[in-house]
């Protein structure tokens, strides 16, 4: 959908150069603003993902971790499904995570 | 505060002088080249045009051409480095304008070390300047060094000036982080050299992508023109002028620092993108 000054200008594509340019800086000024390189934001996402999926089975065709800018605040926004469990189903079939022992479940557990 | 219309040629009501001391403005970009010495120049003459009392500092320590810019490099004796080394008393070094009384420029030494000046030495020569001006204007050299810090410890106000392309938004960028970590006012934006030709076209960022993009607010948009070169060359900025683009640019920037809203003018007249300019930035006081 063309912006406001798209349709203003008579605008109608988003191809020339100009939104190139907007979405390259708006790429670029994301990894400057926080200093760190994107292999390196690569490395973290990796990680966070790999500390979710010790605790549950992720999605993880469908997992969404970006950057964005609001206002001038960056903020690191992820959206990540975990997968369906069938009742009993072991979340994670190689290695499965020993869940703490809650208290409040083993109470509601012994009437 | 009554908006008295972008066109040229109106006046807004009587100035009102300050009663509280000057506001330092401080023009900076990151980038070189962008045309922050052209803005300062522009910006303090159409402020004296207004009745202004105004002075003007090349910061740029080393590579001083705001002098030239005004037309007054034949009439430098002494330079801020002599002042900071007390060599002589600020007022010597202060160069009145001919044309216009109430506008002096204080010129950069253009031979020193760069670090004979300090943020302490600025803060204390616009304090001495403060009561008998409305306007202290810093032109600060490019880059995020010593120059930099000279030209915005003093501020209270930063204008940003930037091209709409990649390399000098995302110096721009780079400038209004520091300016926060700095915890400084939040800057405004000058988008100087803009074309409209090649915004309808696609072919460059609209004044709305960079502000989208930098999140500050807009306080002049100049176009690319050519007399502004003639202007230099001849050392008379061109807000001396009435009648051309660029000229009223820089004329409603100086309203605008002067508290008067005034709508956004319009880039190009045929295209009716004057009305629809002004409605998006109509209601924001620069
Ligand atoms: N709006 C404009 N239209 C056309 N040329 C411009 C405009 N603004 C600046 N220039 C030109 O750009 C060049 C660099 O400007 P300058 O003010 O010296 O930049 P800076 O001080 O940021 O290095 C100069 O040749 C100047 O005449
Ligand atoms: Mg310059």
């Amino acid at each position: 959908m063309p912006s406001l000054i798209d349709r203003m200008l008579g605008r109608t594509s988003k191809t020339g150069t100009g939104s190139k340019a907007k979405e390259r800086l708006q790429f670029i000024l994301i990894h400057d603003r926080i200093n760190l390189p994107p292999e390196r934001l690569e490395a973290m996402k990796a990680e966070i993902l790999q500390v979710i999926s010790k605790y549950v089975s992720v999605d993880s065709s469908n997992v969404d971790i970006a950057l964005q800018n609001r206002e001038r605040t960056p903020a690191i926004v992820a959206e990540i499904p975990f997968n369906k469990t069938v009742e009993g189903d072991d979340p994670d079939e190689d290695e499965p995570p020993k869940p703490p022992k809650s208290p409040l479940k083993d109470a509601e557990k012994k009437p | 505060m009554g908006v008295n219309g972008g066109a040229a040629g109106t006046r807004p009501q009587p100035p009102k002088k300050s009663a509280t001391g000057a506001k330092v403005v401080t023009v900076t970009s990151g980038k070189g080249g962008v045309g922050k010495t052209t803005t300062a120049a522009n910006i303090g003459v159409a402020l004296a045009r207004l009745d202004q009392r105004v002075v003007l500092i090349d910061a740029d320590i080393g590579l001083r051409n705001l002098d030239i810019i005004m037309g007054l490099e034949n009439r430098i004796v002494y330079d801020l480095v002599d002042v900071v080394e007390g060599r002589c008393k600020l007022r010597q070094a202060m160069i009145k304008h001919k044309q216009l009384p109430e506008l002096y420029l204080i010129p950069a030494a253009q031979t020193r070390d760069k670090t004979a000046v300090s943020p302490a030495d600025m803060v204390k020569i616009a304090d001495q300047l403060r009561p008998e001006f409305d306007f202290i204007l810093i032109d600060c050299p490019a880059g995020i060094e010593r120059g930099f810090r000279n030209a915005v410890a003093p501020a209270d106000e930063v204008l940003i000036v930037t091209n709409p392309e990649v390399s000098a938004v995302r110096d721009a960028d780079r400038i209004i982080g520091l300016l926060e970590a700095e915890g400084k006012n939040a800057p405004h934006l000058i988008l100087n050299r803009v074309k409209t030709e090649m915004i309808r076209k696609g072919e460059m960022l609209s004044p709305e992508d960079v502000t989208d993009i930098l999140a500050i607010k807009l306080i002049g948009i100049v176009p690319e023109d050519e007399s502004v070169v003639s202007a230099s060359n001849s050392g008379t900025p061109l807000a001396f002028l009435d009648g051309s683009r660029a000229g009223t640019a820089y004329r409603n920037i100086a309203l605008r620092l002067m508290g008067e809203n005034v709508p956004f003018m319009q880039l190009e007249d045929n295209s009716g993108f004057l009305k629809r300019i002004q409605r998006l930035f109509g209601g924001q006081n620069g």
